[in-house]
């Protein structure tokens, strides 16, 4: 457990040079990268992939926005860096793997779990952005 | 706020320049308008129109001036250049800076060199590539082998690219290059689970900010850009999987 937390730390930061992120975002990056496999990597044998790269994707989402306002960044720096460990990109590898050795069924099952999972993350971020701006909006609508 | 104080095609320059510098190193597409409407704004103009695509930005303000189209060719990942053209459409709205001021700052930020080496860039590929191996159930003793075959590909990618300006091809020839490094380790005997070390070396060259960013247009309502930036992942992902599978298919 401590070794995934470290290397999902090193990892994400390490993305985050990839993507030229700020010299003073990389740890912040590496922090949301390892909050988001944390999530994923515990809930997973419970509650299946995709809703775990579901509910981790959602915290992602939220920690970034919060991150971002606190440092006046975009909120993609922090984001993308977090959800890089989620791509379901060992099943990709192995649906594509079966695809060659032509066992087509096992590679269908595997390219649609593929697909959903990609899902779970688009719905994830989107997710957690509306949360924050319904967040915001009952906050703030006092005051207007 | 001074109303029109500036000649309308000089605040026509500074938003365009601030829009293609943010698509050209990743930025979503909702904020690359959101920043030009700013930027307009800011200048006195509450009406502008804009239509940004990843290849190229339309944008048109009020009746008087022609709309002006500006042509983004190549699309790279800086995400350093989108935060300063974000914090100078902040000052921009604060009021601090002529679009002349503007235009020279943008324009620095387009020549500025990129945030990191490239060889700080190879060691955090190869870094990020053995992290991911363990990160998808490898073992350690794996970990030179992963850091080997990700920063190689990397490097690979970066120089098929300058090669070749076809992405498909150098994404194809670096990922073909990983596999064939991963499966000679594991013949060798210097690693044990090929799998596991492919996956993590190809890490490096997976879409990410594409992904996101596609997803992300979609749901906003700019299907254009969202439906191109989507192909543009799938393309790169059918290039790293097809490199692989060559090697796969006779392993």
């Amino acid at each position: 457990m401590l070794a995934q937390l470290f290397t999902s730390f090193i990892a994400t930061a390490g993305f985050g040079i990839l993507f030229h992120a700020p010299r003073r975002s990389l740890l912040q990056c590496g922090f949301v990268g390892m909050l988001g496999w944390l999530v994923y990597y515990s809930t997973t044998d419970s509650m299946g992939p995709v809703s775990a790269s579901l509910l981790a994707t959602i915290l992602i989402g939220i920690v970034s926005q919060g991150f971002a306002r606190l440092y006046k960044m975009p909120v993609i720096i922090f984001s993308v860096a977090g959800m890089i460990p989620l791509v379901p990109g060992g099943m990709a590898y192995n649906a594509m793997r079966q695809f060659v050795q032509q066992h087509y069924p096992q590679a269908l099952e595997l390219a649609l779990s593929t697909l959903m999972i990609a899902g779970a993350i688009a719905v994830g971020l989107v997710l957690s952005e509306v949360l924050n701006q319904i967040f915001h909006n009952i906050r703030f609508r006092p005051q207007r | 706020m001074n109303n029109h104080s500036y000649p309308t095609p000089e605040i026509i320059e500074v938003c365009l320049l601030a829009g293609k510098l943010m698509m050209q190193n990743g930025a979503e597409t909702y904020r690359v308008e959101d920043t030009m409407s700013r930027i307009a704004s800011a200048y006195g103009i509450s009406q502008s129109h804009s239509y940004v695509t990843p290849t190229g930005i339309f944008f048109a303000i009020n009746d008087s001036e022609p709309a002006k189209l500006i042509r983004i060719v190549e699309r790279t990942t800086d995400l350093h250049k989108v935060t300063e053209v974000n914090s100078i459409s902040r000052k921009i709205s604060t009021g601090d800076l002529s679009p002349r001021a503007a235009v020279k700052e943008l324009a620095e930020i387009e020549r500025g060199p990129l945030r990191y080496s490239n060889r700080v860039q190879l060691m955090a590929a190869a870094l990020a590539s053995g992290c991911f191996m363990i990160m998808f159930g490898g073992v350690w003793r794996d970990f030179p082998a992963a850091v080997l075959c990700g920063g190689i590909g990397f490097a690979a990618v970066q120089y098929f690219h300058r090669l070749v300006k076809v992405k498909f091809f150098s994404e194809f020839s670096a990922s073909f290059l990983i596999g064939l490094l991963a499966a000679l380790l594991t013949i060798v005997g210097w690693g044990q689970m090929m799998d596991k070390i492919i996956i993590g070396s190809v890490m490096p060259l997976v879409p990410g900010l594409l992904i996101t960013n596609a997803i992300r247009d979609l749901m906003s309502g700019h299907l254009v850009s969202g439906l191109s930036k989507g192909a543009d992942a799938c393309l790169t992902s059918f290039g790293i999987g097809a490199g692989v599978a060559v090697i796969i298919s006779y392993m």
